[in-house]
C-alpha cells in the first residue's frame, strides 16, 4: 500500500438544516479497495462526490492527493479528477454522442489528440465488452452496457482511483459479476478502487477474490462493516 | 490582441464542439436577433452618416455666408448698393461682397414665377452676397451702419433660421448613435438571454463535462464560441440585406433634400464590414459572461 489517493479527516456534510454525514474520517491508499455500504439514503453517493470534489465538506478536511480541497481552485478540482475516474449509478451521458465518443469524452476535456488515443480507445471498448456497440447512442444501451461504457469512461485516463457509485444496481447478477470482474481487475493493476452499493452479496463475491475493507454508513458515521460481511 | 489565440477561436475545436448539443431554439433565436439587430445598426449609421453631412454642410455654410437685401427707389437702387459694398469693404470679417447679377437672381425665383419672369421690369430688392472669414463679423455693429447710411439695407444672417436646423441635424446625428449604443445593448442582452437558455438547458451536458474532468474555461467556451459564430453569421446577413436596402435607395436629389440623401458615401460603406464583427464581439463578451456565471453558481 502507498500513499493516500484520497483522505477524509473528520468530515461533516450539511445539507438543507440537516446532517447528512458526521465525523467521517477515511484514508484511501494507493491500490487499495473499499466497498461502502449502508441502507438507501444513508449518504452513499454524499460521501463519494465529497471524495472527488463535487460537494465541500461543511466541516473537517478533504484531501484529494494530499491538497485540501477547500485550497484548491476550480482548474485544480478539474486535474483532480481526471485522475479520479467515478461511475455515476445512472452513468450521466452525452446522449447526442455514441459510445465511443462518450467514453473518449475525458481526453476530449483534457486536450489530448484522439486519433493518438485511438487504439488505447479501442482495446479499451474491447476489454468491456462493447466493440459492437461502439457507435450507438447512450439510451439505446442496455442498463449493463451503460455501466460499462460508463467503467470504460471512468478509466480510459488510467486514474489513480476509480469511485463507482451502485455500478451494479441495474443489472442483472451475472451482468454485476462481470463488471466486479474488471473492477478487481483494474485493482490488480494497482487502481483505488471505492464501490458504493447495498449489494452484500456483491461484497460477498468480491471479497474471495479481492482483499476488501468494507464501509459502512450508519447514523450518518462511517464503521468497519462486521465480520458478518 | 493575440492573433494565435483569435485563430484558434474561430478555427475552433472540432472535439469541442461536439460536447454540446449542436440543435435547440437558441440557435435560431440567436441568428434570428443578431440578422434583425444589424439591420437596425445598419439603418440607425446610415441616418447618423446623413445628418452628420447635413450637420456639417449646413455648419459650414452657416460660418461662410450672409445677405444683404437692398429695398430701394428705382433710382436709387445703384447707389445703395455701391454704398452697401463700401461698407462691407471696411467691416472685419467680411472676405468678399458681391451683387447678384439679374440672371442669378432670375434663377432664385425661378421655382416660384417660372423662368419667363421679367426681373428688369419689377421691384425686386437687389441681394449682396457676403462671404465670411475668420471669426465672422459682427451683425449687431453691421446693422447699425447699414440702418445709417444706406437705409433700405437689411443683413438677413443666415444664422438665425440656420442655426436650429444645424442644432436639429446635430441631434438627429447624436439620437442614431446612440440608437446603435441601444441596439449593441439589446443584442446583448438577447444573446445574454438565449445564452443562459441554452446554458440551463444543458445542465446535465455540464454536469457529465466537469465529472470528467473539464474546466470551466473548456466548457464556456464549448457555449462561447457558438454564440459567438452565431452572432457574426446573422449579423452578416441582416449588414448584406441591410446594405442592399440602403444601396437601392433613390440617389441624392436636391429635390428630395435630406430623404434622398439617405446612406453612405464613398469610405463611409467601410463602416458595413464593421457591424459584423462587433455583433460577434458582442456576443462574445455577453455569452462569456453569462457561462462564468451559469458556471460559477452551478456546484
Amino acid at each position: 500500500m502507498g500513499a493516500e489517493v484520497i483522505e477524509l479527516e473528520n468530515v461533516a456534510y450539511s445539507y438543507g438544516g440537516g446532517e447528512l454525514l458526521s465525523d467521517i474520517s477515511l484514508k484511501l491508499q494507493a491500490g487499495s479497495f473499499h466497498f461502502l455500504t449502508g441502507p438507501s439514503g444513508a449518504g452513499k453517493t454524499t460521501l463519494l462526490k465529497l471524495c472527488y470534489g463535487a460537494l465541500m465538506p461543511t466541516a473537517g478536511e478533504v484531501r484529494l492527493f494530499d491538497t485540501d480541497v477547500r485550497a484548491m481552485e476550480r482548474d485544480d478540482i478539474a486535474y483532480a479528477r481526471r485522475r479520479i475516474g467515478v461511475v455515476h449509478q445512472d452513468c450521466q451521458f452525452l446522449d447526442h454522442m455514441n459510445v465511443a465518443d462518450n467514453i473518449s469524452l475525458p481526453l476530449m476535456v483534457s486536450g489530448r489528440d484522439l486519433l493518438n488515443e485511438s487504439a488505447n480507445l479501442k482495446e479499451l471498448i474491447g476489454w468491456v465488452g462493447l466493440k459492437s456497440r461502439a457507435d450507438a447512442l447512450p439510451p439505446e444501451l442496455s442498463g449493463g452496457e451503460r455501466q460499462r461504457a460508463a467503467l470504460a469512461r471512468a478509466i480510459i485516463m488510467s486514474p489513480d482511483a476509480v469511485l463507482a457509485d451502485e455500478p451494479t444496481g441495474n443489472v442483472d447478477w451475472e451482468m454485476s459479476q462481470r463488471l466486479l470482474r474488471l473492477l478487481i481487475e483494474l485493482n490488480r493493476m494497482g487502481k483505488t478502487i471505492m464501490v458504493a452499493t447495498h449489494d452484500l452479496a456483491l461484497i460477498r463475491a468480491a471479497k474471495s477474490h479481492v482483499q476488501a475493507r468494507v464501509l459502512r454508513i450508519s447514523n450518518r458515521r462511517l464503521q468497519l462493516a462486521g465480520a458478518d460481511l | 490582441m493575440d492573433f494565435t489565440r483569435v485563430t484558434e477561436f474561430i478555427v475552433g475545436d472540432t472535439q469541442a464542439d461536439r460536447v454540446v448539443p449542436p440543435t435547440g431554439f437558441t440557435a435560431s433565436l440567436t441568428l434570428f436577433s443578431a440578422a434583425a439587430m444589424a439591420f437596425l445598426a445598419v439603418f440607425a449609421l446610415a441616418l447618423s452618416m446623413a445628418t452628420g453631412r447635413l450637420a456639417d454642410r449646413w455648419g459650414s455654410e452657416l460660418a461662410r455666408s450672409s445677405t444683404i437685401r437692398i429695398s430701394a427707389p428705382e433710382g436709387q437702387m445703384a447707389a445703395q448698393t455701391a454704398a452697401t459694398l463700401k461698407i462691407l469693404e471696411t467691416t472685419k470679417g467680411v472676405a468678399s461682397a458681391r451683387a447678384l447679377e439679374p440672371d442669378e437672381q432670375r434663377a432664385l425665383l425661378e421655382p416660384w414665377f417660372g423662368p419667363d419672369l421679367p426681373v428688369d421690369t419689377l421691384p425686386i430688392p437687389q441681394l449682396i452676397e457676403v462671404i465670411e472669414e475668420g471669426e465672422g463679423f459682427d451683425a449687431g455693429g453691421l446693422r447699425l451702419r447699414l440702418a445709417a447710411d444706406v437705409p433700405g439695407a437689411v443683413l438677413d444672417d443666415h444664422t438665425r433660421w440656420r442655426r436650429p436646423l444645424v442644432s436639429a441635424a446635430t441631434r438627429l446625428r447624436m439620437l442614431g448613435y446612440i440608437s446603435i449604443l441601444l441596439i449593441g445593448a439589446a443584442t446583448a442582452a438577447m444573446i445574454t438571454l438565449a445564452a443562459n437558455a441554452a446554458l440551463a438547458a444543458n445542465t446535465q451536458v455540464i454536469g457529465v463535462l466537469r465529472l470528467v474532468g473539464a474546466r470551466d474555461t473548456y466548457i464556456a467556451q464549448a457555449f462561447v464560441r457558438r454564440f459567438t459564430l452565431r452572432a457574426l453569421t446573422g449579423a452578416a446577413v441582416g449588414t448584406a440585406l441591410a446594405g442592399l436596402a440602403v444601396f437601392l435607395l433613390p440617389a441624392a436629389q436636391d429635390e428630395g433634400g435630406f430623404l434622398t440623401g439617405l446612406g453612405f458615401r464613398g469610405w463611409q460603406w467601410v463602416w458595413l464590414l464593421v457591424i459584423p464583427p462587433l455583433a460577434a464581439g458582442v456576443a462574445f463578451s455577453a455569452t462569456q459572461a453569462a457561462a462564468r456565471k451559469t458556471l460559477k453558481d452551478t456546484p
